[in-house]
């Protein structure tokens, strides 16, 4: 029995062998997944344009006004001077106190501590921390720091609120990243009669460095966008002064911004898409950062 | 995981051990094969068992290992082999749930001795592993790094660097580049490294676990070159699955292999015999030796 044998060319050919009904699906399933991707971007593209439309006119028209003014009652002579120092500050303090905890925190969970049943509730609650909503932290803020502790409406309590919610993120970033590095750089560093904590902070620690900066800077950006917790604890509005001291009332972008969105004249709803291209501006630059960081610097094993 | 034995190996050389003959002529012992000098023992080890969690990986070994000369440790996959020689820097401590039993003396200490440093232990017995491990840094910081955290303080760092980088033979291939990554270079040149790296704590012995496996021919020919070349002033325990590689370089060769116990799940490694390599390889004392170097595992 001798079967005809195809020539090549007709083998090759598409749909010769594979039904057309699985080349259809593979299209169908792929141009779905484009069009979800796309949705993301396009979101995020209406979003941009929207804040662009309303505020790029009132940030352009007197940009130098709107940085070097303080808050008014006139929409035209409102400026976001306070509130963009009360940003860079609280910016500056929460990095100073979750940084070093949180980074702190991964490498105990994740290089020192004994595989016990505490380690496991920790970590457990870690993770259910990172899904605490802001404004809770926030009135744990106006009851600790605030109150008991009497900071007051002060930078130092605003810092350490927003310290508080970004420190589960900041661990479990940290913590991926601390996992990535192979064991056999711990290995190598012990069979050369390293301790354990050697190891960590000349090889394990760097090798994780990238990744965790990358971590705590997206959990930055994420907390400087925070309203919620900040009005809880109290952040003003109209403050006429630069803060000069951690103890100093401040207010902050986000703040400000809803505070201009609720109130009734429509320059002010401008004013605050200007503010708000200005905080975009800076979780921008700040992502970029990140990014850069994570290309720039991450080993690759 | 539990093997056929017959399907392990995969070494590039077993074709040519296969090829051989199944059966090798009665070879009479004679005292005078080799010329292996009975040098002092460096371990001395006496039924050695060590468990992960309930797991038995090997039991009962009790063997010498002779100073200033390399010992190759050899046996089908799951017996215990890797598990053997970390026991002797003491790095199996670190996986968490593991327990020895036995004893090792290490120049007539015991190293399981409740006042022993394991730090101290590591720094004395290097280790070179599998897979080329250098750190993420530049060459000269992955040799400098083992001097810096034990505290050795040379005249000169870059002297000490250049001397370990020597002695591993790497060193007319990077001295133009000692501050470039190691990861910049060949697989062989970084285990080189890693032997370097080792060399540079002044340890007295060199434990190699399959140091060639991930490596060329001409790389694992260099490594081994270097072996002997070490062996001048190191005591090396190598771990092979390569029996030609055995046969090249060691002066003793232990054989391992798995028991397998009744019920068929448990391998448990054990030490057939140790001997002269040249022994081990044309008149071997077990049965099950024999079997294993001539390829008809059985």
């Amino acid at each position: 029995m001798t079967a005809v044998a195809l020539p090549i060319a007709a083998r090759l050919r598409r749909g010769a062998s594979r039904s057309r009904l699985g080349l259809l699906l593979d299209a169908v399933f792929s141009s779905g997944l484009f069009v979800g991707t796309f949705l993301g971007v396009l979101a995020l593209g209406l979003l941009l344009w929207t804040v662009y439309d309303r505020g790029w006119e009132r940030l352009a028209s007197d940009p130098s006004g709107f940085f070097a003014n303080f808050v008014s009652r006139f929409p035209a002579r409102a400026g976001i001077k306070a509130a963009l120092y009360g940003t860079a500050w609280l910016m500056g303090l929460t990095a100073l106190f979750s940084f070093p905890i949180g980074v702190g925190a991964a490498v105990y969970l994740e290089e020192f501590a004994p595989r016990n049943r505490l380690t496991s509730f920790v970590e457990a609650n870690i993770a259910n921390l990172a899904g605490v909503p802001s404004v809770v932290y926030g009135i744990l803020g106006l009851g600790v720091f605030v109150r008991f502790m009497r900071m007051g409406p002060s930078l130092l309590a605003g810092g350490l609120t927003l310290a508080l919610m970004s420190l589960p993120l900041i661990i479990i970033a940290a913590r991926e990243s601390l996992r990535a590095v192979p064991v056999s750089i711990r290995l190598a560093a012990y069979a050369l009669g390293a301790t354990k904590w050697q190891a960590v902070r000349h090889h394990v620690l760097p090798a994780a460095m990238p990744g965790t900066m990358t971590g705590v800077i997206l959990s930055l950006s994420r907390a400087i966008g925070e309203t919620a917790p900040l009005i809880v604890i109290g952040a003003a509005v109209s403050i006429f002064n630069t803060p000069d001291d951690v103890r100093d009332p401040f207010s902050a972008l986000p703040v400000l911004i809803f505070n201009w969105t609720s109130r009734p004249q429509p320059a002010f709803a401008e004013a605050a898409a200007a503010a708000g291209i200005v905080l975009l501006a800076m979780l921008l630059a700040m992502n970029t950062v990140a990014i850069f960081l994570r290309k720039r610097f991450a080993t690759r094993w | 995981m539990s093997q056929n034995p017959l399907t392990l190996n995969h070494d590039v050389n077993d074709a040519t051990r296969s090829a051989g003959p199944t059966r090798r002529p009665e070879v009479p012992t004679s005292p005078d094969i080799a010329v292996v000098p009975d040098t002092d023992p460096v371990f001395q080890i006496s039924d050695l068992s060590f468990f992960y969690g309930a797991f038995r990986a090997i039991r009962d070994v009790s063997m010498d290992v002779r100073g200033n000369q390399i010992t190759a440790v050899i046996g089908p996959s799951g017996c215990g082999k890797s598990t053997f020689i970390r026991c002797l820097n003491r790095m199996n401590e670190l996986i968490p749930g593991t327990r020895v039993a036995g004893r090792i003396d290490y120049h007539g200490q015991d190293l399981y001795a409740d006042d022993v440093d394991p730090i101290e232990v590591r720094r004395r017995i290097g280790m070179v592993f599998q897979k080329p491990n250098p750190f993420p840094k530049s060459i000269y910081d992955n040799v400098a790094f083992g001097p810096k955290v034990n505290g050795l303080k040379p005249a000169s760092m870059d002297d000490l660097v250049e001397e370990s980088l020597r002695r591993a033979a790497l060193w007319d291939e990077v001295k133009d580049k000692v501050k470039k990554s190691a990861f910049s270079l060949s697989g062989g040149q970084q285990q080189r490294l890693c032997i370097a790296r080792c060399i540079a704590v002044k340890p007295e012995v060199i434990l190699m676990d399959e140091p060639c496996s991930a490596l060329d021919p001409l790389a694992t020919n260099r490594i081994e070159e270097l072996m002997i070349e070490l062996k001048q002033d190191y005591t090396i325990v190598i771990v092979t699955h390569n029996m030609q590689q055995a046969a090249r370089v060691s002066d003793r060769t232990a054989f391992f292999t798995a028991e397998v116990s009744d019920e068929g799940r448990e391998r448990t490694g054990v030490l057939v015999e140790l001997d002269r390599t040249e022994k081990i390889f044309t008149a071997p004392g077990d049965r099950r030796t024999e079997d294993y170097i001539t390829g008809r595992f059985g």
